[in-house]
């Protein structure tokens, strides 16, 4: 069981293509706000946990190097991978350790610098990530291509239509042009996704998320802790996490992914969140919508949807402020953008502030049952974490 | 103009600015074309090519070299591995035998690649796509076909070991059964 876990800062860098600034000043903006929001020194930090992929950026152990860029040494660090999910991951890791007792507040900062590399080459870098040497080194898949496959097979199956997928990435470009954070904060139509060019059939280039820089930090403490802190702590209430294949074609299905069912289902129970109809239950949803298809399965796979169904929830209009369940008023990963190792962090810094009220004009949901969850998918659904954010314990 | 030739003619393109910048300033230092932000352009190239080991699946490429395709299964189990495995984890033995992939299988989805990673760059577009066979094991190849209206969910494909070009190494590929008529 061990101890409750709470959020008590947290910090958010405007994500995009951020040339203006190194990876260690990047993620400094994030440390800076968390810091004085929850008005701790650094001092106060017990141990840092880094959330970066990297390789298309420069620094090779970027945990220290922003470490000491942060004033943070000699605190104990490290830097943690889980490919798209990694900041989520690393939530999970400084959860565990204040949860043992072994530490009293924790540093989680997910951070990502993706334009330091050619986008050719973060292309390839990408899509070496599924299982290297039967899926890359001989077929060339690329991330698109990975959830274009899954497309298809829905599409195929259930009658979805390219339309339908565009209708995401419109919602989110919605409400990403209310939150000044995002990398595209602008508004696109169905007819402009339509007609953008396709990067992998049946996916064009407005259902992909761009290559995007940024960074995002949480502060997490122990109850006793966190009461001292704060009167809106934000309790990380559950965390489910699981696995799925790294090839592909070994999954059973192509059309719900075990490891975001498993995560949810491990999720729900420890919240006490029924199954049967989790919409209920929460205020809000960060879904990783990387591709629209997978903000589709998503639906689905969080129970918000039977399978086979989720389209027809963006069809209706389901998933904005007023509907069954507002899913990504950040603008999601599609529009706020995915910088891998902050994509996690940056959810959980979104939730905060939509449970203390404090999101942006235009984009905040009501605040009727006080939590919120956040799923985030590594790979192709190889790496699955579901985090349910409560304000109460 | 292939997708690698622009990359390529890019990149010259690049170099030959940064070097122009360096014998007037003294460094590689250059606006960002889309913010004019200054951009240390890195001095020191990495480049990386790995060495796999297939040793205990040897017998998969010797049967590429005689036109085969094969899966391993267990003989304890009879738990079917492709991408063949030279271990079972289900009875923890590494007794498996080699069984050939052969028969009509089933596409189950596809996708035509049109954006292309550096290393692929070279290649028209190509699809992948992902076939069940009668062995009870899916396979994930590029489909002989670049047409998305000649491509549905269900089609037959069988696998056919090709020579993949310009590397010149074997491969295997998904071909639609209708087309060889
Ligand atoms: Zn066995």
């Amino acid at each position: 069981m061990g101890r409750r876990v709470a959020i008590v800062g947290v910090g958010h860098s405007k994500y995009g293509y951020r040339n203006d600034v190194s990876l260690a000043e990047l993620a400094w903006e994030s440390i800076k706000q968390a810091l004085n929001d929850a008005g701790i020194g650094q001092e106060d930090i017990d141990y840092v946990v880094y959330g970066n992929v990297g390789v298309w950026s420069s620094e090779p152990l970027p945990a220290v190097v922003i470490n000491e860029y942060a004033g943070l040494t000699p605190r104990g660090t490290v830097r943690v991978e889980a490919a798209c999910a990694t900041g989520s991951a690393a939530i999970k890791l400084g959860h565990d350790i204040v949860a043992s007792g072994e530490a009293d507040i924790v540093l989680v900062v997910g951070v990502e610098k993706m334009n330091e590399s050619p986008t050719p080459t973060v292309v390839e870098l990408i899509g070496r990530a599924g299982n290297y040497f039967w899926e890359f080194e001989n077929f060339g898949l690329t991330f698109p291509g990975y959830y274009a496959l899954y497309a298809t097979a829905y599409m195929a199956r259930y009658g979805a239509t390219e339309e339908d997928l565009c209708k995401v990435a419109v919602k989110n470009h919605y409400y990403a042009s209310m939150n000044p954070k995002a990398h595209f904060p602008r508004q696109i139509t169905l007819e402009q996704c339509m007609q953008s060019r396709y990067i992998a059939w049946p996916l064009k280039l407005f259902d992909c998320s761009p290559i995007t820089d940024g960074s995002a930090a949480v502060i997490l403490a122990s109850e006793e802790i966190a009461r001292k802190l704060t009167d809106t702590p934000v309790w990380i209430k559950a965390i489910g996490t699981a696995s799925d294949t790294s090839n592909i074609s070994r999954r059973p299905d192509f059309l719900l992914r075990r490891g975001v069912m498993e995560a949810a289902r491990m999720a729900y129970k420890k919240a006490g969140i029924d199954p049967e109809n989790p919409a209920r239950y929460l205020d809000a949803a960060e879904v990783h919508d990387a591709f629209t298809i997978a903000e589709i399965l998503t639906y689905e796979e969080l129970g918000f949807a039977k399978p086979g169904e989720g389209y027809k929830l963006i069809r209706e209009g389901q998933t904005y402020i007023g509907g069954l369940i507002p899913v990504n008023v950040s603008g999601g990963l599609k529009a706020k953008g995915h910088p891998l190792g902050a994509t996690g962090v940056g959810m959980a810094v979104e939730l905060t502030k939509q449970l203390r009220g404090e999101a942006d004009k235009g984009r905040q949901v009501p605040v009727k049952n006080g939590m919120a969850v956040a799923n985030n998918v590594g790979g192709t659904g190889h790496y699955a974490y579901v985090m349910i954010y409560s304000l109460q314990p | 103009m292939s997708q690698k030739k622009q990359m390529e003619e890019y990149m010259k393109q690049v170099e030959a600015f940064v070097e122009e910048v360096k014998k007037s300033t003294g460094l590689p230092i250059v606006p960002d074309q889309r913010t004019g932000a200054a951009l240390w352009f890195d001095q020191r190239e990495l480049s990386i090519r790995y060495t796999i080991s297939v040793e205990r699946i040897r017998k998969f490429f010797e049967g590429l070299a005689e036109g085969k395709v094969y899966a391993t299964k267990c003989k304890h189990c009879g738990a079917t591995y492709f991408p063949p495995q030279a271990d079972c984890p289900k009875c923890r033995r590494g007794d498996m035998e080699w069984i050939e992939i052969t028969g009509e299988g089933e596409l189950l989805t596809y996708t035509i690649i049109y954006t292309k990673p550096a290393s692929f760059a070279h290649y028209p577009d190509y699809t992948v796509g992902i076939a069940r066979f009668p062995q009870g094991v899916n396979v994930l190849a590029w489909v002989r076909e670049t047409d998305p209206k000649k491509l549905r969910v269900g089609m037959k494909v069988r696998l056919e070991v090709v020579r993949r070009q310009p590397e010149n190494y074997l491969t295997y590929e998904l071909v639609p059964v209708d087309e060889q008529g």
